[in-house]
């Protein structure tokens, strides 16, 4: 019967893609009605084929931890990673040789395209789909209980897929609300919104049904950073369409407000996506790989609510000096500086972790690689408050050392505990007795800190570097350079910057390759000795 | 007043006292007694249910039992 609503459904949905694909006013609408009209042609035909049929193969038994989804959501975040890696490194080539925007492809590959087509890569795709991933694997460990909501998990998981390609194909034909970060539009926005309600449904109705009594600290960043997103994604997109058959929408709010609502998003993005989501994954994975519980579980917790406590409200340090209240402004600089302390909390918490166990940092490149990772945490949690002071940001504010923090943070804390993550879990979701390669991790790990550490450091200099050239006045108060001398002034360090992407991209191969022989060549986990008594 | 103002002081007074309480609250709680060996139990929760949900591993041993 339920199929019966399925082909309906499924039905309706193809045909209005088909009229949409014909009435679109424009591209991106229209490729996204083909896209969408496909999708929902094949699961149509596929429900169809399996509707009325003598079920001969009866539905596996319910039991164990669903592993399959987070199997594919595991290599989705290597794949999307690499995809992500190598449009950042090809648009850092952009930027030193501006002829790379070749004149061909022009508008769909010029940097002004490929830029978020990256930023949604490596935050949304790549990050994404590593907290997908890695929030399945441990919520069900954690609480000792398989997923909850069967084959809404599989939603999940496609639904996000369908939504990166959409966002992803949308930018490159140009359709953008121009918000940083948020870029899709309204009918997508619409798509995300219901995949993380169902994301949401099956976090929550896991934990509901969990064994264990108490919720692990990892579940409550987790918890925290979904609900987060949904509010920030909601709020953020209120746009009323132009028209059903078209891209534009036109925003709710206006002006500062509208900057504010922005930037209330975009840092919190940073603050709930791409932090207390992964210090969900710093607080499984690093004990795990560790072998010995979390440093301090009470710190865990004072972490945890003085984290989200403080986030929520950093955003308006991305508007210093603009027309928001001067309030406003100093409302977030004072937040993100207190916001300082309980980061270097939960750093703080993950290395100590490893206190007693010290000597695997010279065994074991995947602590290693963790180890990195926090201590990049805690330098970028370091870095973002400096520059959320007034008297930094008006130095700092639309340079390129902006662009090096982010990357500090990002490749250095996100990148490094997200590669972790993955060479603990995929011997573990393929049943192997170990990785292909731990050489090749080693490699990786070296590649990558010296990528972030050249890409890092090139963007200090040229960043101060063009902040100080903008304000240089002579003796009579003329500014000194124009601003394409400051542009001309770059480009060793632009240079510098992309190979550093090179090396963290060559990296990202390494993983792909070294994760790829561990689930093809891998040597299969000996099957437990089972502890029944002799007879 | 408007309605901007008046949500504007609710929340830079009596909201703001509120969550910093809140806040207060939990890291008393935290440091409560006899949460120490609360925590130390806690803490090694991901260490327990690797392989298995605990209905399954119930199950098991039930299998076990009801054996001749």
């Amino acid at each position: 019967m339920s199929n019966y609503l399925k082909l309906v459904g499924l039905g309706l949905v193809t045909l209005f893609m088909m009229i949409a694909a014909n009435y679109g006013r424009d591209l991106s609408y229209q490729v996204h009605a083909v896209i969408l009209m496909l999708v929902a042609g094949g699961l149509f035909l596929w429900t169809l084929r399996n509707t009325d049929e003598p079920n001969l193969s009866p539905a596996a038994p319910e039991t164990g931890y669903m592993d399959g989804v987070v199997r594919y959501a595991a290599v989705a975040t290597a794949f999307w990673g690499v995809v992500g890696f190598l449009a950042g490194t090809f648009i850092a080539f952009q930027l030193a040789f501006p002829a790379l925007n070749f004149e061909w492809a022009q508008p769909y590959m010029n940097f002004g395209r490929l830029r978020p087509l990256h930023t949604s890569a490596v935050i949304f795709a790549f990050g994404g789909n590593a907290l997908i991933c890695t929030s399945f694997y441990v919520v069900q460990r954690t609480s000792a209980a398989r997923l909850w909501g069967g084959n809404l998990a599989w939603f999940v998981f496609w639904g996000y897929q369908l939504f990166i390609v959409l966002a992803a194909t949308g930018y490159l034909l140009g359709g953008t609300q121009s918000k940083e970060y948020a870029e899709p539009e309204w009918y997508v926005d619409l798509w995300l919104t219901i995949v993380w309600v169902a994301y949401l449904a099956v976090f929550l109705g896991t934990i509901v049904k969990r064994k264990e009594p108490h919720i692990y600290v990892a579940n409550w960043f987790y918890l925290s950073f979904i609900v987060t997103v949904a509010m920030l994604h909601v709020v953020n997109n209120l746009a009323i369409p132009v028209s059903i058959f078209g891209s534009d929408s036109v925003q709710a709010f206006a002006g500062v407000q509208d900057a504010m609502t922005q930037w209330w998003y975009g840092h919190n993005a940073v603050g709930f996506f791409l932090t207390a989501g992964f210090l969900g994954m710093m607080y499984y994975f690093v004990p795990k790989q560790a072998e010995r519980p979390v440093y301090s579980y009470k710190l865990s917790i004072i972490h945890f609510w003085a984290l989200i406590f403080l986030y929520i409200w950093a955003g308006p340090h991305h508007l210093h000096y603009t027309a928001l209240p001067d309030w406003a402004s100093t409302l977030g600089m004072v937040f993100s500086v207190i916001l300082w302390m309980p980061s270097w909390g939960g750093m703080i918490n993950g290395l100590m972790t490893l206190s007693g166990a010290w000597d695997k940092i010279r065994t074991d490149p995947i602590i290693r690689m963790m180890v990195v990772s926090i201590g990049f945490y805690g330098m970028s949690t370091f870095e973002g408050p400096m520059m959320s002071i007034k008297a930094v940001n008006s130095l700092s504010h639309y340079t390129d050392w902006t662009i090096g923090h982010v990357h500090s943070g990002a490749l250095g804390w996100n990148g490094m505990i997200t590669f972790g993550a993955l060479y603990f879990l995929f011997p573990k979701l393929w049943n192997k007795e170990r990785l292909y390669s731990l050489s090749l991790v080693n490699w990786h790990f070296w590649l990558a800190t010296i990528g972030i550490v050249l890409y890092a450091a090139s963007m200090w200099v040229t960043g101060i570097m063009e902040g100080l050239m903008w304000r240089e006045v002579d003796a009579n108060g003329f500014l000194v350079n124009s601003f394409a001398d400051t542009v001309a002034a770059k480009f060793p360090m632009y240079v510098v910057r992309a190979l550093g992407g090179v090396l963290y991209l060559v990296g990202g191969l390494i993983m792909a390759y070294n994760l790829w022989m561990t689930v093809r060549k891998g040597e299969p986990k000996a099957a437990a000795v089972a502890a029944a008594p002799a007879e | 007043m408007d309605t901007y103002s008046i949500t504007r002081q609710f929340a830079d007074s009596w909201m703001l006292l509120a969550m910093f309480v809140f806040f207060l609250g939990i890291v008393v709680w935290v440091m409560r007694p006899g949460s120490s060996k609360e925590y130390k139990d806690v803490a090694n929760i991901p260490f327990r249910h690797e392989n298995k949900p605990a209905e399954d591993i119930a199950a098991d041993a039930q299998r076990k039992e009801a054996r001749p």
